[in-house]
């Protein structure tokens, strides 16, 4: 039960939440460990850089500064897509017609339950690289900087994320179940000094839920 | 081809193909490359993969159109739909001929969407997009139509209803499974069986996900609901990743041996999927080809399901909740006319709280368009609530709106034993699945003798039976008369029961609480009627789970039949009652016992809208005693409290009189704090529940007196076009209604025009607008332009995580709201100028 974080999503910044709310926070935890699927998949690429500036990521070609200071010196890319099924959404669906404030909050611990779920997984495949002898960067997700969302099809067309985890897009590119991450992790054989990962890696320095503002 | 495909299923066992993506990457497909293209661009290729499978022994060659939808081939794309599915057939054709053996499947595989309201694909543009594929693949003369890899009942039944409106071909689905035995989307083995076979598919199974060895206790469970034919497609093993390449963790040889496990356990049809070659067929035919083929029997099951499970209507006794129903309910009856669907929503969750097992939905009203509200409710019902629908109405275009589009398999209530009844309702149970009430009436009424219900029953079962209709997809309503109009009412009733089990071994259900029309006390002999039903074989009854009585009786009788292992439920029951019972005390201070008391306690939980967690949502209220007043109940969030607080105001002073001084004061001095960033979202919205709570009973009070709140004015809210995040509009709308405010809430993906026609047609002062996504906006902007031309009255405000001031400046909206409370504050500003202007003053 991440606590923590479930305050942060809701802009707690260093506030307590007093002991309603905590008990509310409590409660939507219980309620979707019984209701989330976590399901995740990954598939490692190739990379490359051809001249113009772009990279190859094997399955899609994609220009992005951001990304590229996070592949440089990589050797091939695993792609990585998570989710929480469809029973979250449902689960929000249902308190935003009933009980506005559990839904907001359930929100918050559903963003907060995938993100440790990524970083559970993330942590296993890291372990594995470097038992290889590789180092893993990390994740990048399309949104992220100049990492444009329109990757989004042909990463999870290269994961057959849609069969496999039941990830799908809708028309404007946002992922259905609504709970779910993809993002791109570099392959190198030597290790990076300076990890900086996911919420501190974002350009937006000013953004309320930042974690290192917390 | 002399025989049918059904025929040859009946003589023996038959194999379907393996895999064609893999087949077609050795063959130099390239990863991003559509491989539906290759129809067109190497027939050869496609028709020698066929011919190697047919070679291998398999019966079934599939047609390489998994993908081949308009999603994926749009009609003006470089190809063209039609050509990539006609050729598909085409070549699948000639490799049969030059087999001289095989027959074609058309393939159907997933749209790669998710529909609504999960996704953004509606159900009725996915049937459209299978119709299609259907349309063309027919013509070209497949012999079967194959649903499948489907994760997702919802979609499979939009499939498997393209394929049977459009083709008299055999349709076939399977549908991918994990290794616990759920769709991705949630649904069970039970559930997705009862759909397909109430669509009426001619086989279903398994296929892709898994592995032959991981398939087995899936297949086990598929067996045992199955009365169809049932078919298993694995992948060739569960893969791994080595070096870029994708291998498995068994090969051809233990494949075909884990095969001929799976046909000695029953399966029927086999083949293979993903990683599988003609070589793991060759070998599975091998093994399997002289095994005898024994079909699934007929299995006695009455089963409904939602998207998440199935319900069995057999010995243990079914509760089917009638709360969602008008008659006699004014406040429903408001909730229909003003399209308030979370009121009838709250009814729905109560009767879950409370045990229902099914829900009744009758939203008729004379005044409204049955139909339109029938199909609005179901889908909103099916979107939050995993329990299976009963589809109450006697429109019989709101009946066939709802079946189309429900997620499962419905209770249809309900069909009669006259003519046109029968020939209105039974079509519709053939096509869409189903069970069906049976109301034992006729042309000439109902007969007042068992026997007389007996005949009636069994006409509408050989009437069924000659559209197909098994007799376990009929449930016999014995019917009921009023006990104080009849005194031999209750028992011919039940001699009915007892003798449709007996007599005809079907299964009955009954409207329970007719019995006491026109009695004191109803419940008390509602309650013990129900227990002699019950008694008698009742299977299924349509009560209120709400009243204690009732379901007293229900769980004693299931401790009393053998029904409840070691009176675990009754136990549980009892316990939560005694919980209830003593914060009851506590809190409301009040004694009154009696099934009446109950019900009223249970209708005042309705409004406090709480999910399933009502006990505990209790415990977060302090200590009962300690004085409150309504403002700090509000400020605090405390709903029940709230309620209490302003039942204790209200014979005192005037409803107007509250809302105005104690409430709205709370509220704003919880909106400022929220501004300041000392009170944080949940408690705001927490707060604002406790206010609409208090609201409402406010309202029924002066709903009681004739007087009515006056609302300051419309607002129309939307999440724009391709945004499906509602989250934050939500909020807003919470907000909104507590400064009385009417909002009209159009929901998520909104087009422009919507939302003009809407401001329009109400003369909407205000339009809030809500983008989630950078690449959202430009929607946001094109609704505003399309409002300033043709609505230039209208004021709109935005907001949303993209969004900044500089950026909704930039796209034309008057306002940006950083939050729900700058939206209040910008509507209260925008409507005190407005009365000011029309000299209304406040």
């Amino acid at each position: 039960m991440n606590l923590k974080d479930t305050f942060r999503y809701l802009g707690y910044g260093s506030s307590q939440a007093d002991e309603q709310t905590l008990k509310l926070a409590e409660e939507c935890w219980e309620e979707l460990e019984r209701t989330a699927v976590k399901r995740s998949c990954f598939r490692e690429y190739p990379l490359s850089f051809p001249e113009d500036g772009r990279m190859d990521l094997g399955c899609f070609q994609v220009a992005s500064r951001a990304l590229f200071k996070n592949l440089e010196h990589c050797r091939a890319v695993v792609l990585f897509a998570a989710t929480l099924g469809t029973g979250p959404d449902i689960l929000i669906r249902k308190y935003s017609r009933l009980q506005m404030s559990r839904a907001v909050v359930m929100q918050a611990a559903a963003a907060a339950m995938l993100e440790d779920y990524c970083d559970r997984i993330n942590e296993e495949i890291r372990e594995n690289y470097e038992k290889q002898g590789y180092y893993l960067r990390p994740r990048f997700s399309p949104g992220y900087g100049d990492f444009p969302l329109d990757c989004q099809p042909a990463l999870l067309a290269g994961l057959d994320a849609g069969k496999r985890i039941g990830i799908t897009l809708t028309d404007s590119l946002l992922m259905a179940p609504s709970k779910s991450v993809t993002a791109v992790m570099g392959v190198a054989s030597v290790r990076s000094d300076c990890i900086i990962e996911g919420c501190e890696s974002c350009g937006r320095a000013d953004c309320r839920y930042r974690r290192d503002r917390v | 081809m002399s025989t049918t495909i059904l025929e040859e299923i009946r003589r023996r066992k038959v194999f379907f193909d393996g895999g064609m993506g893999s087949l077609l990457q050795a063959r130099g497909l390239k990863a991003g490359e559509l491989p539906e293209t290759w129809n067109l661009l190497h027939p050869d290729i496609l028709r020698s993969i066929h011919e190697e499978y047919l070679r291998a022994g398999c019966d079934i060659v599939t047609t390489n159109t998994f993908g081949a939808n308009r999603l994926k081939y749009p009609h003006g794309g470089a190809f063209s739909l039609k050509e990539i599915v006609e050729s598909a057939v085409a070549n699948a054709r000639a490799a049969a001929e030059s087999a001289g053996h095989g027959f074609v499947a058309l393939d159907l595989g997933p749209t790669g969407k998710l529909l609504k309201p999960l996704g953004d694909l509606d159900f009725d543009d996915a049937c459209d997009i299978y119709r299609e594929v259907v349309a063309a693949g027919c013509e070209k003369g497949a012999d079967l139509i194959l649903v499948e890899t489907m994760s997702d009942g919802y979609e499979a039944k939009a499939a498997v209803l393209a394929a049977r409106e459009n083709s008299s071909l055999p349709v076939f689905a399977t549908m991918i499974f994990d290794e616990k035995g759920k769709l991705l989307t949630g649904g069970s083995v039970e559930s997705a069986v009862a759909l397909l076979e109430g669509l009426g598919v001619s086989a279903l199974g398994i296929n892709c996900g898994l592995g032959p060895v991981q398939m087995k206790g899936i297949l086990k469970e598929v067996l045992k609901y199955a009365s169809v034919p049932v078919i298993v497609n694995p992948n060739a093993g569960l893969p791994r990743s080595e070096g870029g390449r994708t291998v498995y963790d068994i090969d051809e040889d233990q494949f075909a041996r884990v095969m001929e496990e799976i046909a000695d356990m029953g399966a029927n049809v086999l083949g293979g999927c993903c990683g599988t070659t003609p070589d793991h067929i060759r070998k599975l035919v091998e093994r399997c080809r002289d095994k005898e083929q024994i079909l699934p029997e007929e299995k006695d099951r009455t089963v409904v399901s939602s998207y998440t499970h199935g319900v069995v209507i057999g010995r243990d006794p079914v509760i089917i909740g009638e709360r969602i129903n008008p008659t006699g309910k004014s406040r429903f009856k408001q909730a229909l006319r003003d399209h308030d669907l979370e009121y009838i929503l709250q009814e729905a969750v109560t009767q879950q709280d409370s045990g229902a097992h099914v829900l009744d939905v009758n939203v008729g009203l004379p005044e409204i368009d049955e139909a339109e509200m029938m199909e609005d409710v179901v889908k909103e019902l099916q979107s939050v609530i995993d329990l299976p629908l009963q589809i109450d109405t006697s429109d019989i275009k709101a009946m066939e709106r709802a079946m189309r589009i429900y997620n499962g398999k419905p209770l249809i209530n309900s069909v009669n034993g006259k003519e046109e009844s029968m020939a209105a309702i039974f079509p519709l149970v053939k096509k869409y699945g189903g069970v069906a009430v049976a109301l034992t009436l006729d042309e000439k009424g109902i007969p007042d003798t068992a026997e007389g219900r007996l005949e009636i029953a069994r006409k509408i079962y050989a009437k069924a039976a000659e559209y197909g209709i098994h007799p376990k997809d009929i449930l016999i309503d014995a019917l009921c008369l009023t006990v104080s109009s009849d005194s031999r009412g209750a028992l011919t009733t039940l001699e009915t029961l007892r003798r449709v089990r007996e007599e005809l071994h079907g299964r009955t259900i009954l409207g329970v609480s007719n019995i006491s029309f026109g009695l004191p006390k109803r419940e008390t002999i509602n309650a013990a009627f129900f227990t002699m039903a019950m008694a008698e074989g009742l299977n299924a009854a349509i009560i209120n789970p709400n009243s204690r009585a009732m379901m007293q009786s229900y769980y004693s009788f299931r401790a009393l039949w053998d029904l409840d292992e070691h009176c675990q439920d009754y136990i549980e029951v009892c316990r939560n009652q005694t919980e209830t019972e003593s914060s009851d005390r506590q809190g409301a201070g009040s004694q009154g016992a009696g099934p009446e008391k109950f019900r009223e306690e249970k209708d005042s939980r309705v409004q406090e809208g709480i999910g399933r967690t009502p006990s505990s949502a209790r415990r977060q209220e302090p200590a009962a005693g300690a004085v409150m007043s309504l403002g700090d109940c509000i400020c605090r969030g405390l709903r029940e409290r709230a309620c209490e607080a302003v039942k204790v105001l209200l014979p005192e002073r005037d409803p107007l009189d509250i809302i105005n001084r104690e409430m709205i004061p709370s509220l704003d001095r919880v909106g400022k704090g929220f501004e300041k960033g000392t009170v944080f979202l949940p408690q705001l919205l927490m707060s604002a529940e406790a206010a609409k709570a208090a609201f409402e009973v406010i309202r029924e009070q002066m709903s009681g007196t004739g007087e009515k709140q006056e609302k300051k004015g419309i607002i129309i809210l939307a999440t724009v076009k391709g945004d499906i995040h509602d989250i934050g509009k939500n909020i807003v709308k919470v907000l909104l209604e507590n400064y009385s405010y009417e909002v009209i809430d159009l929901g998520k993906d909104v087009p422009p025009e919507t939302i003009l026609r809407e401001a329009v047609e109400r003369q909407a002062p205000l339009v809030g607008l809500s983008a989630l996504m950078t690449t959202t906006v430009p929607a946001m902007e094109e609704t505003i332009a399309l409002l300033r031309e043709q609505a230039p009255w209208v004021k709109v405000m935005a907001g949303g995580a993209v969004l900044t001031e500089e950026y909704a400046r930039s796209i034309g909206a008057d306002r940006y709201c950083k939050d729900a409370m700058a939206s209040v504050n910008y509507a209260e500003e925008l409507f005190l100028e407005r009365r000011a202007a029309h000299g209304l003053g406040i």
